[in-house]
């Protein structure tokens, strides 16, 4: 079954079309297996995997120390028959398991594909599918293995793929083929095509490849943008050709999945630390009776020689003792009985069903139920500390509507007054036929405003219909679907649609909209595209009249700054409106526009291209060039977009931190954005004492910050304790502290920035307040921390400081962090609090998160489901999450803690009884108890009810424990199950057993019949402490069950029963007169049961039993309840008001914190400049302009529609030769920066981009050593290191020190993210030699 | 970045891509709405209050202390008498027997000890005898038997189980009964003479049958070949190593009480629980309703002392004891109803002024949060 491995393989060598040769190298064939076992390897190999367990082994080890004579002590079936069922069990999981993986296997392995063989396309299983094939894809199908590109429908071989189901991101991506061989296109030309590639072997990094293309003599490289990787879906592209490079096993996808880290939960480890602890236990047991033993052979035994003499091996009382050692270990090894294992996973199963059934996790737009990934984890739900918690996606919807604007000093869209009618939302069809009816805006004298013909309204939707680099398709008249890279552009475009300015289609020269109904077609003249550090974008475009004009929007600080001085009465009304809106949370960006002469445009677009050709520093030449014309703009207006919150944010996150959970949002995004989205979600208040702003760039400065930060809270706790003491003062006080949080604004920043000195008022000398103090602060602080400054942070010698400040405040926000930041976050709150840390997030960056916490927690929403495979738990809105903890979470703890509690006291009380037995049977391993009653104690007669508990128990109902959030709080403090708790039901177990011996050893010793015959004889003892056990440890678990549903009444009474039945049934004479041998209990039940001494025992040793736990928990109750008991017994308080009072009352609805007012927050008292809520991404400006992704449909339907199939790149090309370009209108497109741009990279925006011509591009798994580098570049990088997602740039550094930013070089730590950028930018480096080749003019 | 591959979600997916636009037809996955999988079973939630646990204590203790009381009167009415002939103390009847016993010995050594009944034993009155330091309930020796054999398993009567050894064959021959249980046999004879005031020595007739367990007698126990002649049923056998006759001459008086159905040896075969034990002996029966079956008065146990303890320090007692309908003399069970049942009493008290004094939850339903 084992195949024969070929030798690793030191490189790839595949030719197209030639199966023989191809065949030589034994490459895997494109039939996958992900089942581990086939009918006849399934019993060895999974009894094989089994025994790798330490119980299993375990207990197979008892079972053949039972098979010695002299040893055993019990017969052979007490261990056999639980080991055997539960292997069974584990075994028929496995196979049901691996049954669906055949399943899902065979249905890939034969999914269809077409494949390219002798030059006719045939129909192929994808398991036939070869290594040197090439097959055909169509569009919306599975790529079926590793391809090179070959050609596609597209112009330059271009195809479109979505990789979700490879790296979780759902925007598309572009791949090209080789220039040679995209002109193959017809199956012919690609049957005769006979190249060999010759490439590394299967690897796992998904975003690197790299081999060479050997055909007709010459060498082409490949990279990574000539792949399509197996997993993508092949989208908006026709059909395409690939060449099958890596198939099954070895392509990426198959080489990425391996197992997933095994997780285990706090419980399960103090599990078996405790079952480590009973072994010794049991080994100290043994000894003890192996000494007395010893003893009791010396004294009494070698006496007793001529009645019971020594068996034949043994022959001394030492020996002796050895074998009774043994011996014991079997009989007491039930203390940690291996149906210990099983129960808990039961348990497990049966909570993890019901999260996955609970119709209050069950979202209905997304038609998604929660769903529990892992079982195992369910209890740890309820002991969660820190919740760390990516923002977009998961915070909030991810989803930006247009909200209020600013057109000429005017403000539109007014907050909706909360108590007033709901006004109706605009209903734009009668007015505009192109409308979208999701558009929601409510404020009609907008409308109004367009519909009279304002003309600043009109410039300002104009604007916004021309100004940005959505892509729209438009599959039938009116039907547009616009392709956005960033949700704002696309909410804004949209905006503008409904007002009246259709944005229509666009070429690489035009924009077509349709203008209050009318077609206007715009000559596009330059797209000045969106940086992270220009933070804005502008276009200049030609109107059909003529008149040249610049759009430009952007964040308001760098727009405000650039106005013409006439502006002034304009800016500060819309600068007030500006503050208003970023105080309502909303993403605000300005509009202007300029008018530009022809003579300005001609000297400009001239100094435009010789900066965009130039070698080097091209990005700050072509930065200073877009400079100088975005000067002097007239100011139109301000956009607000809400990034909605998902419903319940704010509540939830209130309900959580009631419950003492920490909440620490770990974004990608901008600081302001994520203040913002804390302040609206409620994490941060104006209540709090003060937010911290760390944002320091050398690890000198965040040290002192984080000092700062810490002396102030010190200071601000202990005023905070006097002010308890002087009332006055403390009213003195308190205007200090309300609104005390410190402005963020840029200006700040840049101040702080500058790298030696120190921050604002703090003095470095002073000396930081001892850690220790920081347990106890009082008082709510926030902590913001930028990406650059936690890289420091994290370093070690500061881990400890960072930690202290961080977890005295109550919430904590880290923005600009990386994926693999995020995971060091959580790794660090791991190592230093020993807390349990659960991370949510949706996309693909959170996954090192989901994966390093204990509990990762995936949202399916929009950016795929790569987080939810890598998650525990997912769910599709984040407010499941208090549903998920709160009541799922809390119920798993207690029932399991409940569970292990009750499970290890009866198997003290079971096995101790042993113990106390060897005293006075001469230590000689005599059990108790009937061997039958030993083996189906555990599994039959007590697993039952406890499962049942384990399974349905509750102490207060769901909407209580959200109600009362403090509920929470016994499972973070490990209070129902730890060590103390552990040895309270030991003992409780171990006196139950002593009571459960001597009260029958005194009641029988004399005792007789009524008939006269002795009760103390052997059988008769027995039956009677079997009895009595089963019957206290029922009763235990009676006092034990708090919810008795209909299944635990089934279940106490059914194992009462059961063991009644069962045991008369192994008394009966039917059995012994069969087997007499085996059942030597024969009439002992029925003689026992029928004398009333033996029932009077019972019930004395029940009652001695159970009084004394009685009392204690009535005590307990009474004199110091815990706040569940109290919650409980209000309950039942209520319940008999309500039913004396004989009508239902209505129960009294809660939802959330029920005083948060739904929707948006009121504003805040502190006005706050909102960031440049714009695309973290660069734009698709590029392709735009060059018009490289424009299919020939849509370059047809726009206006400009020349009907020379790709005219214009011909166009370019012709431009591109003579030295002046001479532009005669009608065919040829005026768009000199597209010209520029494909020479070299095309990015004027990202030094990375700019810079990774040879730099190259680190591997995903280096990242970590890569990091600690960049986390060590000096100080004249500051606020180079920044993006997770985005370009790698700081987002706050003034263009002045960019020189000094290139010299540094790429910000190597953060090429995490390098993928990410490629693609946001399309790829460019690698298309673009294509067009290079093409255009390989002097220029 | 590990992406585990699993073609349903591939095709789940792109199947959730495709039907986004034809919604409706999709059908909803939303979990039905039962009690049991909503965890809204109804269920009953006791909880321990006041109201609940103190009258608890009051009613556990309130039903056992009459029944202790009853227990201990009804011990208290029950006559029992015990003697130890062991024979330790060199003033002993019993000493010189117990002293000189050697296996090997064909005269049995007999002794008689005298004792007086202070009252009169009224009804039945059942005769033990006790052993002390005797490890019937020793792993080793509580398995060293083969009950199939017992039962009268031929094949196991020529071939008795391996938990036999060391008793399992004599001589080549199979024992039977096999085992240190059956070889261990207690074989002291016991007759009681009472003395009247006349000094002339009257024999009590003691009573063998019945003394066993119905189910031992008729079920478990079972000559080879039914109740035919034994002597030809146990040919080929061997009588265990101790015993001084085989196992079918065992009561030379009856023959339906020999072999593996005879009674002592029944009773012996029930293995007592604990080192010191006593096993029934025999029956006084009740002679007439009017005369104690056993006069006060002096009495006189002869011995036919054959079972030798002293060795390992063992002790042998002869006991008569009547009964009552919670069998012999069990002072223990109603000192301790007694004393648990004032103990619960006793607590409710406590629990209440407890209570009382401190108990501070307030009913109003607030809680603290």
């Amino acid at each position: 079954m084992f195949r024969n491995r070929p030798p690793p393989e030191e490189e790839r060598r595949v030719r197209a079309n030639d199966r023989e040769y191809n065949e030589k190298f034994q490459y895997a064939s494109n039939c996958i297996t992900t089942s581990k076992y086939n009918i006849i390897t399934f019993l060895p190999v999974n009894l094989f995997e089994q025994f790798q367990e330490v119980a299993n082994t375990y207990f197979l080890f008892l079972l053949i120390l039972q098979l010695i004579p002299q040893i055993s002590s019990l017969s052979w079936f007490t261990t056999i028959v639980p080991l055997a069922l539960v292997l069974s069990i584990t075994a028929i999981k496995d196979a049901t398991d691996d049954y669906f993986r055949h399943k899902s296997d065979n249905q890939v392995n034969n999914r269809q594909s077409q494949v390219l063989i002798r030059g006719s396309i045939q129909k192929e299983k994808w398991m036939n599918v070869r290594v040197g094939d090439i097959i055909k894809l169509e569009n919306n199908q599975f790529v079926a293995a590793d391809l090179l590109l070959l050609s596609s429908s597209e112009p330059h071989g271009l195809c479109y793929i979505e990789t979700a189901e490879l790296d979780g991101e759902t925007n598309m991506k572009v791949r090209q083929s080789v220039s040679v061989t995209c002109e193959l296109g017809d199956p012919n030309n690609l049957a005769a095509f006979n190249g060999e590639v010759v490439c590394e072997p299967p690897n796992n990094k998904l975003d690197r490849f790299c081999g060479t293309l050997y055909w007709k003599d010459r060498k082409y490289s490949l990279t990574n943008q000539n792949m399509l990787l197996r997993g993508c879906v092949l989208r908006n592209t026709e059909f395409c050709y690939g060449l099958v490079i890596f198939a099954g096993p070895d392509t990426k996808l198959m080489q990425n999945s391996g197992r997933t880290k095994f997780k285990r939960t706090s419980i399960d480890r103090l599990m078996n630390t405790l079952v480590l602890w009973i072994f010794c236990f049991l080994v100290c047991m043994g000894m003890i009776l192996a000494v007395g033993n010893a003893v009791w052979e010396r004294e009494v035994g070698s006496l007793f020689q001529s009645y019971l003499p020594w068996d034949p091996p043994v022959d001394s009382f030492i020996f002796s003792a050895f074998l009774s050692f043994w011996s014991y270990v079997i009989i007491l090894n039930t203390v940690v009985p291996i149906s210990l294992y099983v129960s808990v996973e039961v348990i497990r199963l049966g909570h993890s069903y019901f999260i996955n059934w609970d119709r209050q996790m069950f979202c209905s737009q997304c038609n998604t139920a929660a769903e529990a990934r892992t079982t195992t984890l369910n209890e740890e739900l309820g002991q969660v500390e820190y919740i760390f918690s990516d923002k977009t996606g998961t915070l909030t919807q991810n989803i930006m509507t247009f909200n209020k604007c600013s057109i000429n000093g005017q403000t539109y869209g007014e907050a909706t007054d909360p108590l007033g009618p709901q006004p109706k939302k605009l209903d734009f069809t009668p007015f505009n036929s192109l409308a979208d009816p999701n558009f929601c805006f409510y404020d009609d004298t907008l409308l109004e405003s367009v519909k009279v013909g304002d003309c600043c309204t009109h410039e300002f939707f104009r604007l916004l219909s021309l100004c940005h680099t959505v892509m729209s398709e438009e599959k039938s008249e009116g039907e547009l679907v616009y392709k956005a890279q960033s949700p704002d552009e696309g909410a804004l475009v949209t905006a503008a649609r409904n007002f009246g300015f259709v944005f229509r289609s666009r070429t690489p020269g035009t924009i077509s909209t349709t203008e209050m109904g009318r077609p206007v077609t715009y000559a596009l003249l330059a797209i000045l595209d969106f940086n992270n550090i220009r933070k804005r974008m502008s276009v200049i475009v030609r109107n059909p009249e003529g008149r040249i004009r610049l759009y430009c929007k952007g964040a308001d600080t760098m727009l405000l700054e650039r106005l013409h001085p006439s502006n002034q009465d304009l800016m500060n009304v819309t600068s007030d409106h500006l503050n208003e809106y970023a105080a309502d949370g909303l993403r605000t960006l300005a509009l202007a526009y300029r008018d530009l002469s022809e003579e300005q445009w001609e000297t400009w677009s001239e100094r435009q291209r010789s900066a965009e050709r130039a070698s080097d520093c091209r990005e700050e030449r072509l930065a200073a060039v877009y400079e100088e014309i975005e000067q002097d703009m007239m100011l139109l207006g301000a956009t607000a977009i809400e990034d909605k919150l998902q419903e319940g944010v704010p509540e939830t996150i209130a309900v959580l931190s009631l419950a003492n959970i920490k909440v620490w949002v770990l974004t990608g995004d901008k600081q302001e954005t994520a203040v913002n989205i804390g302040y609206s979600c409620k994490m941060l208040t104006d209540d709090m004492a003060e937010v911290f702003i760390i944002s320091g760039n050398t690890v000198q400065c965040v040290r002192q910050e984080l000092r700062a930060a810490r002396q102030r809270m010190v200071e601000l706790s202990q005023s905070r304790e006097e002010g308890k003491e002087v009332f006055a003062e403390a009213c003195f006080l308190t205007p200090d502290l309300r609104g005390g949080h410190r402005e963020v604004t840029e200006e700040e920043e840049k101040v702080e920035q500058q790298p030696p000195s120190p921050v604002s008022s703090v003095s470095p000398a002073s000396p930081a307040p001892p850690l220790n103090l920081m347990d106890n602060i009082s008082g709510e602080f926030g902590l913001v921390i930028n990406g650059h400054s936690l890289a420091h942070a994290l370093e070690a010698d500061m881990e400890a400081e960072f930690v202290s400040t961080a977890c005295a405040c109550k919430a904590v926000i880290c923005c600009r962090v990386t994926p693999l930041q995020k995971a060091q976050v959580v790794e660090l709150i791991k190592k230093h609090k020993r807390a349990v840390t659960l991370a949510v997030g949706d996309g693909a960056n959170d996954i090192s998160m989901i994966k390093s916490a204990h509990i990762g927690v995936g949202i399916s929403g929009q950016e795929g489901n790569q987080a939810v495979l890598a998650s525990d738990y997912s769910f599709s809105q984040f407010r499941f999450l208090q549903r998920l903890l709160l009541v799922h979470g809390r119920w798993s703890y207690l029932r399991m803690c409940r569970f292990l509690c009750y499970f290890f006291y009866k198997n003290f009380a079971f096995t101790m009884v042993h113990f106390w037995f060897g005293f006075f049977c001469g230590f000689s391993a005599q059990t108790v108890y009937d061997q039958y009653f030993i083996t189906l104690y555990n599994i039959v007669y007590t697993s039952l009810p406890v499962l049942a508990m384990g399974i349905f128990d509750q102490d207060v109902p769901d909407d209580r424990s959200l109600e009362y959030p403090k509920l929470y709080e016994p499972g973070q403090l490990n209070l129902l199950f730890n060590k103390k708790e552990f040895f309270i039901c030991i003992a409780q177990g171990i006196y139950t057993s002593v009571v459960l011996f001597f009260v029958p050893y005194a009641v029988l010793s004399d005792a007789t019949q009524s008939s006269g015959e002795p009760l103390a004889d052997y059988q008769t003892f027995a039956v009677t402490t079997a009895t009595a056990l089963v019957i206290v440890v029922s009763v235990q678990i009676a006092l034990d069950t708090g919810y008795w549903t209909i299944i635990n009444h089934v279940f106490i009474w059914g194992s009462l029963g059961l063991y009644f039945s069962i045991m008369l049934a192994l008394h009966s004479q039917t059995l012994f007169r069969i087997f007499p041998n085996q059942f030597h209990f024969v009439g002992t039940a029925q003689s026992t049961l029928l004398q009333p001494v033996v029932w009077l025992t019972i019930a004395l040793a029940t009652a001695i039993c159970v009084v004394p736990v009685l009392t204690f928990r009535f005590l307990k109750l009474d004199l110091r309840p815990q706040l569940s008991d109290t919650v409980r017994y209000t309950q039942l308080v209520r319940l008999k008001k309500r039913k004396l009072a004989g009508r239902s009352a209505g129960e009294r609805g809660w939802r959330g914190a029920s005083t948060m007012s739904e929707g948006r927050l009121g504003a805040r008292s502190g006005s706050r400049r909102s960031g440049y809520a714009f695309a973290h991404q660069e734009g698709f400006g590029e392709l735009i302009t060059s018009g490289k992704n424009m299919r020939l449909s849509s370059l047809v339907l726009g206006s400009f529609g020349s009907k020379h199939s790709s005219s214009w790149i011909d166009t370019l090309r012709r431009k591109k030769h003579p030295p002046t370009p001479t532009c005669t209108s009608g065919d040829c497109s005026p768009a000199p920066s597209s010209i520029c741009a494909s020479v070299p990279p095309l990015s004027n925006s990202s030094s990375m981009m700019g810079g990774s011509q040879d730099t190259p591009i680190e591997e995903e798994s280096d990242t970590a050593t890569v990091q600690s580098v960049a986390v060590s570049l000096s100080p004249e990088t500051n606020g180079a290191p920044a993006a997770p997602q985005g370009p790698g740039h700081p987002h706050s550094t003034a263009p002045s020190s960019a020189a000094e930013r290139s010299q540094a070089g790429p910000p190597a730590g953060w090429t995490l993210s390098l993928g990410a950028v490629q693609e946001a930018l399309f790829g460019w480096r690698n298309t673009a030699p294509c067009t290079n080749s093409a255009s390989s003019g002097p220029t | 970045m590990a992406s585990s591959y699993n073609a349903k979600e591939e095709d789940g997916h792109h199947s959730g891509a495709a039907g986004h636009g034809g919604a409706g037809a999709d059908k909803s996955r939303k979990p039905d709405n039962t009690a049991f999988k909503q965890q809204r079973l109804p269920a009953w939630q006791p909880i321990l209050t006041a109201g609940t646990v103190l009258p608890a204590f009051f009613v556990i203790g309130l039903i056992f202390i009459p029944i202790g009381i009853g227990l201990y009167v009804t011990s208290n009415n029950i006559k029992e008498f015990e003697i130890d002939y062991t024979g330790v103390d060199s003033k002993s009847e019993c000493y010189a027997c117990a002293r000189n016993f050697s296996w090997n010995s064909t005269t049995p050594c007999t002794c008689s000890m005298n004792f007086t009944l202070e009252q009169p034993f009224e009804s039945n009155v059942f005769m033990y005898y006790g052993l002390s330091n005797f490890y019937q309930n020793h792993r080793r020796y509580v398995k060293s038997r083969d009950d199939s054999q017992l039962n009268g398993d031929p094949t196991a009567l020529k071939d008795p189980s391996k938990e036999c050894e060391p008793y399992r064959t004599s001589e080549g021959l199979p024992i039977a009964p096999c085992g240190a249980i059956a070889n261990s046999l207690f074989n002291d004879t016991l007759e009681l003479h009472y003395v009247d005031s006349n000094g002339t020595k009257l024999e009590i007739p003691l009573v063998k049958k019945g003394i066993a367990w119905w189910t031992d007698k008729h079920v478990k126990f079972r000559n080879p070949n039914g109740n035919t002649n034994l002597t030809v049923a146990f040919q080929g056998t061997s009588k265990p190593v101790n015993w001084g006759k085989p196992v079918y001459e065992l009561d030379p008086l009856d023959p339906e009480n020999n072999g593996f159905i005879n009674e002592d040896f029944i009773v012996w075969m029930r293995t007592a629980a604990l080192p010191t034990f006593r096993k029934l002996y025999r029956i006084i029966q009740k002679k007439s309703s009017t005369t104690p079956t056993l006069p006060s008065g002096r009495y006189i146990l002869s011995i036919t002392y054959n079972y030798p303890v002293l060795s390992f320090d063992g002790r042998k007692r002869m006991i008569l004891s009547t009964i009552s309908w919670m069998g012999g003399k069990n002072p223990f069970l109603g000192i301790a109803y007694i004393t648990v049942g004032s103990i619960c009493f006793f607590l409710g008290v406590v629990l209440l002024i407890i209570h009382h004094k401190y108990d501070n939850r307030n009913t109003s339903a607030d809680i603290p949060n």
